[in-house]
């Protein structure tokens, strides 16, 4: 899908074991499949139907999408960390694109 | 105005039918509800869900759930044409069981959350939406 742009939210550092923020938006139709386009003919559905963050390769959060997730799908949570790393943010399309993007954060 | 003897049958009938069509729509909630517990006992505290008690477009409806100590939770809405949400899982890394996101409602209904605790107990709770737009198209 065209124009598909992730962005993220995060402090720049944090200090360890404290929680902090993460947001992420990414611009996405989320095309239910139960939408009719104006000559009655169902839109197929295309969604975002995972997400994950991780954080230096261990999990934060995992997410399984449905079409009932708005469009532009906005997840907000809470990490932590123990150290200085990167977070990776990755969207699966269900016509099988992955979009990523990773954020570094220091330690306070 | 009088009813037959036959007459009343046909619309007993008629009116048990309509009753059979909603429970439908309800155990496809229950169905999902099981298959995420596996049958096992659902607890009712210690769980939150965050919702506008009026939203007025159902195409976006800012949700937040969260219970502490929860591994994975489960969302749904009772009303949707398909009630599944969002199933989200926490790992090592999360600082708390908490998630926000924004939702489609259909209708006036209400929102669903499952969680699995990690002593591997379940809780729920529901919250009532009230929709004026609904949000599913079609």
């Amino acid at each position: 899908m065209a124009d598909v742009k992730p962005r993220v939210k995060i402090p720049s550092s944090a200090k360890a074991g404290e929680a902090f923020t993460v947001k992420t938006l990414i611009s996405h139709s989320m095309e239910s499949g139960l939408r009719k386009d104006g000559d009655g003919n169902p839109i197929p559905r295309q969604i975002i139907n995972r997400f994950t963050c991780e954080f230096n390769g261990t999990s934060v959060v995992d997410m399984a999408l449905e079409p009932a997730i708005s469009a532009n799908p906005y997840i907000e949570f809470d990490a932590q960390i123990d150290a200085a790393g990167e977070f990776t943010f990755t969207w699966y399309d269900d016509d099988g694109s992955v979009y990523t993007t990773s954020n570094g954060i220091e330690l306070a | 105005m009088t009813y037959t003897r036959r007459e009343t049958l046909v619309i007993g009938a008629g009116g048990i039918a309509l009753l059979a069509g909603t429970p439908a729509m309800a155990s496809a909630v229950e169905e999902a509800i099981a298959a995420f517990t596996g049958g096992a006992e659902i607890g009712e505290s210690g769980i939150e869900i965050n919702a506008p008690e009026i939203a007025e477009n159902g195409n976006v409806v800012p949700i937040e759930v969260s219970a502490p100590g929860a591994e994975e939770i489960m969302v749904m809405a009772t009303g949707n044409p398909s009630p599944p949400v969002c199933r989200v899982s926490f790992g090592p890394a999360a600082g708390s069981s908490r998630l926000s996101t924004r939702i489609r409602l259909a209708k006036t209904q209400d929102v669903l959350a499952v969680a699995r605790m990690s002593d591997g107990s379940f809780v729920q709770t529901t919250r009532a939406v009230k929709v004026t737009i609904g949000g599913c198209g079609g």
